[in-house]
């Protein structure tokens, strides 16, 4: 069974003697049927599918409305002519985030992690480590593990979708999720990942999903980049020992309560927030009148 | 939730409601049919009608009745793909009064003529609910293999049902009995264990009483 409390997880480890992701593979076994080999090729294979998806980026592919699609080949651009603040890893964190969740507006392959209009985060943190052969896939496998106990509790306590949490419990998730991922591979402790974790979802706490015209596109996009962004600065933060102080269970049913407390109209409906201002309803009606085919 | 419900699924997108749990509906109405339709007219309700343009819902749907999975890379090609597949299809709006807001109503047509309505909803995540078959109310979510029955209110048809599938040895998961009105037309809705083999369907056609079977296999 999945574990309830980020508590019970960091306890299993102390009473097993486990890593993290040792202990999340195994309490998913019982619950998917699968065996330890079936659960391990699944994991690489969802990793596969993120590399793939970044290599298919093209910076010329635009979505269906118009309004999704090259802000990846932007940002790489700019960053390799020296012209941005953030160099090295931050940047390539940020174009990689773009590029994930733009190949999904443009309905391209992606994994939902936890959700489609979440899929950058995970990928764009852990991408450029790979990539610069800092870890190898077996490595990143056993972070995506951490990943999703994380999320499992999340899912568990509170919820993982737009709909019904807000951008919170998707980017937020998504955010915190690859937070602990990030101190699990730098070999930090299963107590500083659960730290990563809660500062990581205490930032992103109350943002709401208001997306323009119901579409996965604005802002969710660019949401992905401060998930990525955000997990980023957590992760640091855990490793160098700060703590929030706010234990991860607590942060997760603040979560779930801040949610609630959302009006309707800023919980996936595309009718509050960024989607009910003059210029959002205005795309909107562009996107929805034009009709036709492609 | 399970690992992989957190991580995952591989899917096109950009939405698992709009995207994915569209692609999930026209392949159920496909394997309910039994074959690729000859022609299909798929109607869009609620939020689906208001921005499925945009999350590709209408090629989604195309894409399950020319047999793709949510995860295939071609859905965006989809309509291309059935005009070269010679699927003929119309995309159009429908108000379906209190339907879910992600709802598409598919009236499709068989190489032979025959004809078959589904109306399923998107409900979240990638999962569906097929609400209606030929405008009878069905419920099911389309993820076990699956016997749907359409006969006369009459009795004695139920236990003809779970008999034939006792003898074979399929294990009902759970079973949902509607009907339009008394004495009228009915359905049963029998979600399996195991997959339903053609000959029961054959043998279930020639029973007294029963109007159609369909059978969807996983």
């Amino acid at each position: 069974m999945a574990y309830t409390s980020v508590r019970e997880l960091l306890n299993a480890c102390k009473s097993e003697g486990a890593r993290l992701d040792e202990v999340i593979l195994r309490s998913d076994l019982g619950e998917s049927g699968l065996t330890e080999e079936e659960s391990r090729a699944r994991m690489h294979h969802l990793w596969q599918v993120m590399v793939a998806t970044s290599e298919n980026y093209r910076g010329e592919d635009r979505s269906a409305s118009g309004f999704a699609g090259g802000d990846a080949a932007k940002v790489e651009k700019a960053a390799a002519a020296g012209l941005l603040y953030s160099g090295g890893y931050y940047a390539r964190v940020i174009a990689e985030a773009l590029k994930t969740a733009e190949c999904n507006a443009c309905m391209k392959r992606i994994v939902a992690a936890p959700t489609a209009g979440s899929c950058g985060v995970l990928p764009a943190v852990l991408l450029p480590l790979w990539r610069d052969g800092l870890y190898d896939e077996e490595a990143i496998c056993r972070a995506l593990y951490v990943a999703a106990g994380f999320g499992q509790v999340v899912a568990a306590r509170a919820t993982l979708a737009g709909a019904e949490g807000g951008c919170q419990a998707a980017v937020g998730a998504a955010s915190a999720m690859a937070a602990a991922a990030l101190v699990y591979l730098k070999g930090g402790t299963a107590e500083a990942c659960a730290e990563a974790f809660a500062m990581a979802l205490t930032n992103l706490e109350g943002l709401v999903c208001d997306p323009v015209a119901g579409l996965v596109e604005l802002p969710c996009i660019k949401r992905n980049v401060i998930g990525a962004v955000n997990a980023v600065s957590a992760a640091d933060m855990a490793l160098a020992g700060v703590v929030g102080h706010i234990p991860a269970d607590e942060v997760i049913d603040a979560m779930a309560e801040v949610g609630a407390a959302m009006s309707r109209d800023l919980r996936e409906t595309g009718i509050g927030g960024l989607a009910g201002t003059p210029t959002g309803q205005a795309i909107r009606d562009i996107v929805t009148m034009a009709g036709g085919e492609e | 939730m399970r690992l992989f419900d957190v991580l995952g699924p591989v899917m096109t997108g950009p939405s698992s409601s709009h995207t994915a749990g569209a692609v999930r509906i026209g392949l159920t109405a496909r394997k309910l049919l039994g074959e690729q339709p000859a022609q299909a007219e798929i109607l869009l309700h609620g939020s689906f009608a208001a921005t499925g343009r945009g999350h590709g819902t209408d090629k989604a749907l195309v894409a399950g009745l020319l047999g793709m999975q949510p995860d295939d890379e071609n859905i965006p090609r989809s309509f291309v793909l059935a005009r070269q597949a010679g699927m003929l299809f119309t995309v159009g709006t429908i108000n379906l009064r209190g339907a879910h807001p992600n709802t598409a109503l598919l009236r499709l047509r068989g190489q032979d003529g025959h004809v078959l309505e589904v109306m399923g909803a998107s409900i979240g995540g990638g999962r569906i609910n097929i609400c209606q078959i030929d405008g009878i109310t069905t419920n099911f979510g389309a993820d076990h293999d699956t016997l749907i029955v359409h006969n006369l209110d009459t009795p004695g048809h139920v236990s003809a049902v779970t008999t034939c599938l006792s003898e074979h040895h399929i294990n009902i998961a759970t079973m949902q009995l509607y009907r339009s009105a008394a004495g009228g037309y009915a359905v049963m809705v029998l979600e399996c264990d195991q997959p339903i083999p053609a000959d029961i369907v054959e043998q279930l056609r020639k029973m007294p009483g029963i109007v159609k079977v369909t059978s969807l296999n996983l």
